[in-house]
């Protein structure tokens, strides 16, 4: 029998990690590297919608038509990342009538079930919705959690033999005779999984295929073929509020604009978004403006979010593209669907292929597509599974079991617990010693946080995406500290103290858009923490010795001081 | 009719609790009101004076030689390095638990994240954990509790270079407590040195715990716990561990809910009551009558507005934490009086890139004239008879510099005496 073929996927975000599920299914041998930790580009930065097409349905009723089919795919096969919290498309009075009934007949062309509600019927749904709206369309929109999604298509991936490498960037494609033969990799701490203060090193991986499933970042690993991939990026804004304000997807009935959805999210809802074009995916101003027209513009739907507390904004970038004739002006303008350039038939390069455009929602059957193109260009006949075969976490899933006392966690604790880890639940919590809460927020227990850490490495970020300990109210106030501590079960000082700062600038990146009002307090509660309590800005382990000698040396246990106690 | 007093102090912190304290002192009939019941939960219970300077140079060995060069406006140069010394002194005389005022050099203190910050006076029960102290020492952690990681800490003060072997163990403490108990419940065991379980065996805790201990305790001279010690009298206990364990125990102070912040907390408003001073905690002031010169404040009780009049007022609301000093999207204020709070017009030149940068807004706060009386954007003085005192005040950075136990008693101290003198 004839070895199959080396695939090496470039990119650990849904499609990415979709595409090394789909082909390890089929018996591809497959290697994925990704720069940061998986999510790390647009996956780890979105709202969270999953989409029931609906906002498609007047624009793109092709994307639309995908995106209810693959909606009712991941409910499926991905039952554990997945909220199912229905969706409403809300009329206000100024909106448009007429845009209100041709986004009703494009559902219904687009199969995606609908239902008129009247103002009193949706706020009977959603109370906190404004006194002077019209009328809703309900329909099927969910929350889904994409760490947890691509997390779970990483380990099936895994599971079927792939080799996963984060941390790992690759510095060129391997071209010989007008085909890429594999890519250059640079690895931030050796192969495996990421352990801080590791020595790199660089590796060239061979490969029979290359594919290229990085999205805004496509047209950089093009470029290392000479091969031209114009993606445009476009970035939106996220902004995190504290608390749900709404536990259904809610969106403005009118054409597309900024600021124009609340997705409610585990314990936060967010709001989104904008659409502006930029020219470089890492590098792009993070503007004030986008963070007033969220909170101002979606007031206009539900007034409490005028004053209700945000706890960070964050932005991403979608990998938008159009082939090069169309030449649109406007990012709006530009298509939500997915391309698969072949590049053997496009620029007479054999070996590689890149994968743009796409929404988180249809990261499935972009794979899919993909995979059905290599396995054909290597006559592998296996058929797709990756509808039918649910994620790891998902299977039987059907009844939450009541793990409360099983596990000795209190409710809403168990519950949440349960609720992240699935079907894993069992293997994850059940532990001898006790399994105290680390991160009060999120309801995150040391059990769920050692099985991350088994996963990850010294990672405290891929730890928190995989859990959600630090990304509650207090934005790792009161856990990072904690997470440290864990972590140094496993790891040393040295390591766990470079894992803690990550952990720490990352959480400050994101809160600096939310600082005024509860989380300025907040902020600074946590800088007094960090910084009087622990002395963490200036740790004597990072900086000059220390002349101990010089200081008070206390008073004897017995002496010295002579007043009672 | 109004409630009155000479002086109202509003506000239940440090600031507010010293500066009430004195004016008690200088003979003043003082009332102090409070929104919260409880503010210093959220401090380790060490007493800072200074540790860096504003530039960040440190640790200080000795407070009081920097802070004649500290920037004018900050407020340890508003009252002057003599009145910082007998603010401490008054400090000392009121909280006998507590230790460091045998000498003006800061002591280093072990940190729950396993650093060592600069302090001025910490309780008699971390004495012993004292960084320049040569002893060996074991810590020990307790499994179900996260916010001390004894091998870490210890890992970590190694790493700090500490002139000592350290070691920490994690035990299970003895007993069946939940996973989740909170502080307070190991504290409320341990003082009233409650029975709890052990292999089968009915046993006074502070014996089991002392016997948990004692499996790892391999000669060291002192042993750390974390600061779980009691709440009404965490001298016995430490001193019934001792004689178990033969050697010293401490404790490292945590964050919140923080024991020894309690505890410091209760000896405070013991020594207001000893000295006749009224207290109504609870009640947050929600309006005032009065143009330059506030004439009386309305406090909140049970959705009634009652009103306070008093000669002389002490603004001791705290800064961004406790809402002295609050702000939206568009502006940072004072919400009580409406004092004038210096900021940029745009919010992201609030705060700094750097998680642990120069941030503006750890500055926030209301500026005075030398008597402590708040000024507007004019340096005029807004209200004839009100004084702020704390970290409602602005121009430092008390997380950066470790000086805001300092600073709320020293500027408290100050406050509450001129208030006292002004008084009819």
């Amino acid at each position: 029998m004839v070895s199959p073929p080396h695939v090496v996927v470039i990119g650990g975000g849904s499609t990415g990690a979709g595409i090394a599920r789909d082909l390890s299914m089929r018996g591809v041998e497959v290697t994925l590297v990704e720069q940061g930790n998986l999510t790390h580009g647009t996956t780890g930065r979105m709202h969270g919608l999953l989409h029931s097409g609906g906002r498609y349905a007047v624009s793109d009723q092709v994307s639309a038509a995908e995106c209810i089919e693959e909606n009712r795919v991941l409910r499926d096969i991905a039952s554990h990342c997945v909220e199912t919290t229905g969706g409403l498309f809300v009329k206000r009075p100024e909106d448009s009538e007429a845009y209100f009934q041709t986004k009703l007949d494009g559902c219904a062309a687009s199969d995606i079930p609908t239902e008129v509600l009247s103002a009193e019927e949706a706020r009977a749904v959603e109370p906190h919705l404004a006194p002077d709206i019209e009328k809703a369309i309900s329909v099927p929109d969910g929350a889904v959690d994409p760490f947890r999604l691509v997390v779970a298509n990483a380990a099936s991936a895994r599971d079927h033999g792939a080799r996963i490498e984060t941390h790992s960037t690759v510095t060129d494609l391997r071209v010989e005779d007008g085909e890429v033969v594999g890519v250059e990799v640079d690895h931030a701490s050796g192969p495996g999984k990421h352990v801080h203060g590791t020595e790199g090193g660089t590796e060239v991986i061979r490969a029979d295929h290359v594919v290229n499933a990085t999205g805004a970042w496509a047209g950089r690993i093009g470029a290392m073929a000479g091969v031209d991939i114009e993606v445009r990026p476009s970035k939106g804004v996220m902004t995190v509020m504290n608390t749900r304000q709404v536990d259904t997807v809610i969106n403005r009935c009118r054409p597309k604009g900024d600021a124009d959805i609340i997705v409610p999210h585990e314990t936060a809802a967010i709001l989104g978004t904008t659409d502006e074009e930029v020219d470089d995916p890492e590098e792009y101003p993070e503007e004030h403006w986008e963070v007033d027209a969220m909170i101002d513009t979606l007031a206009e739907l539900v007034p409490m979010l005028r004053d209700a507390r945000t706890i960070r904004s964050f932005w991403g970038v979608r990998p938008l593209y159009e082939p090069p004739s169309v030449d649109s002006d406007d990012p709006t303008d530009i298509t939500r669907d997915y391309f698969l350039l072949d590049h053997a038939e496009r620029d007479a390069l054999d070996g590689l292929t890149t994968i743009v455009g796409g929404k988180l929602t249809t990261y499935r059957l972009m794979a899919e597509a993909v995979s059905d193109h290599v396995c054909e260009r290597f006559g592998v006949s296996a058929d797709c599974r990756t509808a039918d075969v649910s994620l790891p976490g998902s299977e039987a899933f059907s009844v939450l079991r009541d793990y409360m006392d099983e596990f000795g966690l209190r409710s809403p604790i168990g519950r949440r617990s349960v609720e992240r880890l699935g079907s894993r639940a069992d293997d994850v919590l059940e532990t001898s010693s006790p399994n105290p809460t680390v991160c009060n927020c999120e309801a995150v227990t040391r059990a769920e946080i050692q099985d991350a850490i088994g996963q990850s490495g010294s990672d405290l970020n891929a730890v928190r995406l995989r859990t959600r300990a630090s990304m509650g109210s207090c934005q790792g106030g009161f856990c990072c500290h904690r997470l440290a501590g864990e972590l140094h079960d496993d790891h040393g000082e040295a390591v766990v103290r470079e894992a803690w700062d990550d952990l720490l600038r990352e959480r400050w990146t994101g809160q600096r858009h939310a600082l005024w009002g509860e989380q300025l307090s907040q902020a600074m509660l946590n800088y007094a923490l960090h910084v009087t309590t622990q002395n963490r800005d200036n740790d004597p382990a990072d900086g000059d010795p220390v002349d101990f000698g010089a200081f008070d040396a206390g008073v004897a246990a017995d002496g010295g001081d002579q007043r009672g106690d | 009719m109004a409630i009155e007093s000479d002086v109202l102090v509003i506000g239940g912190g440090l600031a507010g609790l010293t500066s009430a304290l004195a004016a008690a002192r200088e003979g003043a009939a003082v009332r102090l009101v409070a929104a919260k019941q409880s503010t210093l939960r959220n401090a380790s219970g060490l007493v800072d004076v200074l540790g860096y300077t504003a530039d960040g140079e440190g640790p200080l060995v000795d407070p009081y030689d920097a802070i004649p060069d500290l920037p004018a406006d900050h407020p340890y140069r508003t009252v002057g390095v003599g009145t910082v010394r007998e603010a401490m002194a008054l400090f000392d005389e009121v909280t006998p638990r507590y230790r460091g005022g045998h000498t003006d050099a800061n002591a280093l203190l072990p940190t729950h994240g396993g650093t060592v910050k600069p302090t001025a006076r910490y309780p008699a029960g971390v004495s012993d954990g004292v960084a320049s102290d040569s002893r060996d020492a074991l810590l020990i952690g307790v499994e179900s509790m996260t916010d001390f990681d004894a091998p870490h800490v210890a890992a970590h003060l190694t790493a700090a270079g500490v002139p000592f072997d350290v070691r920490g163990v994690t035990i299970q403490f003895p007993g069946d407590l939940r996973a989740d108990a909170a502080i307070t419940r190991y504290a409320k065991l341990l003082d009233t040195d409650g029975t709890v379980e052990v292999d089968g065996r009915e046993r006074p805790v502070r014996a089991a715990l002392a016997d948990r201990v004692a499996a790892e305790h391999d000669g060291e001279p002192r042993i750390g716990f974390p600061a779980i010690l009691g709440d009404d009298d965490p001298a016995e206990i430490r001193a019934a561990l001792a004689e178990r364990l033969d050697a010293a125990v401490f404790e490292i102070p945590m964050g919140p809910p923080s024991l020894p912040g309690l505890r410091l907390e209760d000896s405070l408003f013991a020594a207001l009551d000893e000295a006749g001073v009224s207290i109504a905690a609870g009640n947050p002031v929600v309006g005032y009558d009065g143009d330059g010169r506030v004439e009386q404040v309305y406090v909140e009780k049970n959705g009634a507005h009652i009103p306070n009049s008093a000669d002389q007022y002490v603004l001791a609301t705290g800064g961004l934490v406790g809402k002295g000093i609050d702000s939206d999207r568009e502006r940072v204020y004072e919400p009580v009086f409406d004092c004038h709070v210096a900021h940029a017009d745009d919010r992201y030149d609030w705060f700094d890139r750097e998680a642990f940068g120069n941030h503006d807004f750890a500055r926030f706060g209301v500026h005075t004239d030398d008597d402590l009386r708040p000024v507007d954007g004019d340096d005029s003085v807004e209200f004839d008879n009100v004084r702020a005192a704390g970290s409602v005040l602005g121009g430092y950075d008390f997380a950066a510099e470790k000086s805001g136990s300092g600073v709320s008693i020293a500027t408290g101290y100050a406050a509450g005496r001129s208030a006292a003198r002004r008084a009819r």
